[in-house]
């Protein structure tokens, strides 16, 4: 059994403007010291869905079901919940500054994190923990450090203290929510290093939230793409690469810079993501596929078995076998919603 | 940090000269003649000038002004017209009292406003919410005052008439005679005073409260999986304090100065009634005096809430 089993996951909220559909029936699973990829554009519900889990998500509404070690986290007890979150599910943010507490010094936030979970360890054992943990994560002279604010960090020391605090427990999961978005190119690699390093060390699993394709190539044992707050594909890696099947997959990549390329342009996706709040009918990626006909408008694909490979999933009309999906080719111009409908 | 103190107090300094020479100014340029009250109905011209001499009003205004500025700068404000004491001596003896209603009342509101300012914060837009709110907006509209008397209506006059002679009607009991009587006798003009003061704290707490709980070291908190409790203490109110600090500071500096009204209502003797009653008998030094030493007061809890600053949030510290 995996590790966690997310299951028909829809998140929305009440807003002045109507209710937003954020999370529409999103199903993925984690497995024991894998990572676990989510992919997708702003506002996709990538960051939502992961902190939904943890019902870190306030004044949503929730349904479906998210089983961790066997128990439903959705339906859990306060309490319960409160135990997981930190000792067994760590979780590191985009903005390392704004996600440390400005007014109390790192090791001081650490220690609190270890004793929250087990006040019978004595601060001076917490406080040696946490030294330990920054030595980890590839601070230099951790034990001086313990004592500075988190504004005396520099972008990525500070997210490695994010990470030695989300890892202070040796959780089975981790999550990471755009963890090098805010950092600089060269110390992504770095803090990616540092995470590949505890996962091989700890065997924890990763869920990595990101935009990055390049990020994803790095790190991931398995990919969701998600839009629209739904998944689109689901493969592992190297079918995400090389053998994917959704148009918006296609996109994505695309639009990627090629490592040393130079080789012709790169292509945008036209057009924007819909709006949450009133989702047209049909796939919601079609005003924008290149691909898309009178069905994809109608109706909306299910999130289907592809290729005759396990686990690789596709919510698109498109062929389901590798000839025929290889037969189809773009138009060089998407088409209007309006003109079709 | 160091330079920066030394800025602001050089510019405190600065402030409390422009005061002296506005005070001194002022009340020169208003039209009285305290020889002539002094001196009496039949004095004649000789008697007045005597006076005037003795009080030193006859040297030029310049010299006056100098006299007055060195003679202060000596702690030394002068004597009351009427009765020769120091004006220091007055302060000190009205000082105790105002200090006394100041902090007693500024631990109710402190407390009041904070706690329901992070109940409104943690359940915002519910019920509670709404009606603390709508109280402590009912107490900020009220004039000083109203609420004094009704205080001293309900509390004193009706509750002694019915037999229950618990609050005295005013007056100070000082804390040689006692911690309860000095207590009993202040504890109607603290909560009066405290119940103005507590709406701007509560809406103050609230709205920074909110704000803080916003942040994403929030989230952080409640992900490191602490209690509601203390990720709403620990992690949100010590954020959300630092305005509540800058607040009360001003606010303490200023009440130390003399709390005009609440003081009047309850006949304390503190600067407040003190300088009421110099401005009503024109006792010039006396007025010069407390004008001169509220303005220290306000000017020094300026400055002391910069320094607050500093050892509330450690970024402050560096720069």
């Amino acid at each position: 059994m995996a590790l966690l089993e997310v299951d028909d996951l829809h998140v929305s909220f009440d807003t002045p403007d109507g209710l937003v559909q954020a999370v529409r029936g999103l199903t993925f699973s984690v497995e024991r010291g894998k990572t676990l990829a989510i992919v997708g554009e702003s506002g996709s519900g990538k960051s939502v869905s992961t902190q939904t889990i943890t019902k870190l998500t306030r004044g949503a509404r929730v349904s479906g079901r998210a089983i961790f070690e066997g128990e439903d986290l959705l339906t859990a007890s306060p309490d319960h919940l409160r135990r997981v979150r930190g000792a067994k599910i760590g979780m590191i943010f985009q903005d390392p500054l704004s996600s440390l507490h400005p007014y109390y010094r790192v090791g001081w936030q650490i220690v609190e994190m270890i004793r929250a979970h087990d006040h019978s360890t004595s601060r001076r054992t917490a406080r040696k923990r946490a030294a330990e943990l920054l030595g980890l994560v590839g601070i230099p002279r951790p034990a001086e450090r313990l004592d500075d604010y988190p504004h005396q960090f520099s972008g990525g020391m500070r997210q490695r203290v994010m990470i030695a605090m989300a890892m202070a427990l040796n959780p089975v999961l981790l999550i990471a929510d755009e963890p090098t978005t805010a950092l600089d190119v060269t110390v992504q690699a770095q803090v990616l290093g540092v995470m590949r390093d505890l996962q091989e060390d700890f065997g924890t699993a990763i869920i990595l939230i990101t935009h990055d394709l390049g990020v994803v190539a790095e790190m991931s044992d398995d990919v969701v793409v998600m839009y629209a707050g739904t998944a689109m594909e689901q493969a592992s890696r190297r079918d995400i690469f090389y053998r994917h099947h959704h148009p918006y997959t296609e996109g994505l990549l695309r639009s990627l810079p090629a490592h040393g390329g130079g080789k012709g342009r790169l292509i945008p996706i036209a057009g924007s993501p819909p709006s949450l709040i009133n989702l047209p009918s049909g796939c919601p990626f079609a005003p924008r596929c290149p691909y898309a006909w009178d069905k994809c408008f109608r109706e909306t694909p299910p999130l289907d078995e592809v290729f005759d490979e396990p686990g690789h999933r596709s919510a698109c009309w498109l062929p389901h076998d590798w000839e025929g999906r290889q037969a189809c080719e773009p138009r060089t111009e998407t088409i209007d919603r309006e003109e079709t409908a | 940090m160091i330079r920066f103190l030394i800025r602001r107090v050089a510019l405190g300094v600065l402030v409390m000269w422009l005061i002296t020479v506005a005070v001194f100014g002022l009340f020169f340029v208003a039209p009285n003649n305290v020889a002539r009250t002094l001196a009496g109905r039949q004095a004649t011209p000789a008697t007045i000038h005597l006076i005037e001499h003795r009080l030193g009003l006859d040297l030029p205004l310049w010299k006056q002004y100098t006299n007055f500025v060195g003679n202060a700068l000596h702690g030394d404000l002068g004597f009351d017209y009427y009765h020769g004491v120091p004006v220091t001596q007055i302060i000190g003896q009205a000082l105790p009292i105002t200090l006394s209603l100041a902090i007693g009342a500024a631990v109710i509101w402190l407390l009041l406003g904070v706690f329901s300012g992070v109940l409104s914060a943690v359940r915002p837009r519910t019920f509670s919410d709404r009606s603390t709110t709508a109280l402590a907006l009912f107490f900020y509209s009220m004039p000083s005052f109203l609420l004094a008397l009704l205080f001293l209506y309900f509390l004193y006059f009706r509750l002694t008439k019915a037999g229950f002679a618990i609050f005295p009607a005013g007056g100070y009991s000082g804390l040689t005679a006692g911690v309860g009587e000095w207590a009993r006798h202040l504890i109607l003009p603290w909560v009066a005073l405290a119940l103005l003061l507590a709406a701007t704290y509560t809406r103050l707490t609230r709205g920074s409260m909110l704000d803080v709980l916003g942040e994403d070291y929030i989230r952080t908190a409640r992900s490191k999986g602490l209690r509601e409790r203390r990720v709403v203490l620990r992690h949100g109110l010590r954020s959300a304090l630092t305005p509540v600090v800058t607040q009360f500071g001003i606010d303490l500096g200023q009440l130390v100065g003399g709390v005009v009204v609440t003081e009047t209502v309850f006949s304390l003797p503190g600067l407040g009634k003190t300088a009421i009653d110099a401005i009503n008998t024109q006792d010039l030094p006396v007025i010069i005096g407390i004008v001169i030493f509220a303005s220290a007061a306000v000017v020094v809890a300026n400055i002391l809430v910069d320094i607050m600053y500093a050892v509330l949030d450690p970024r402050v510290r560096l720069h």
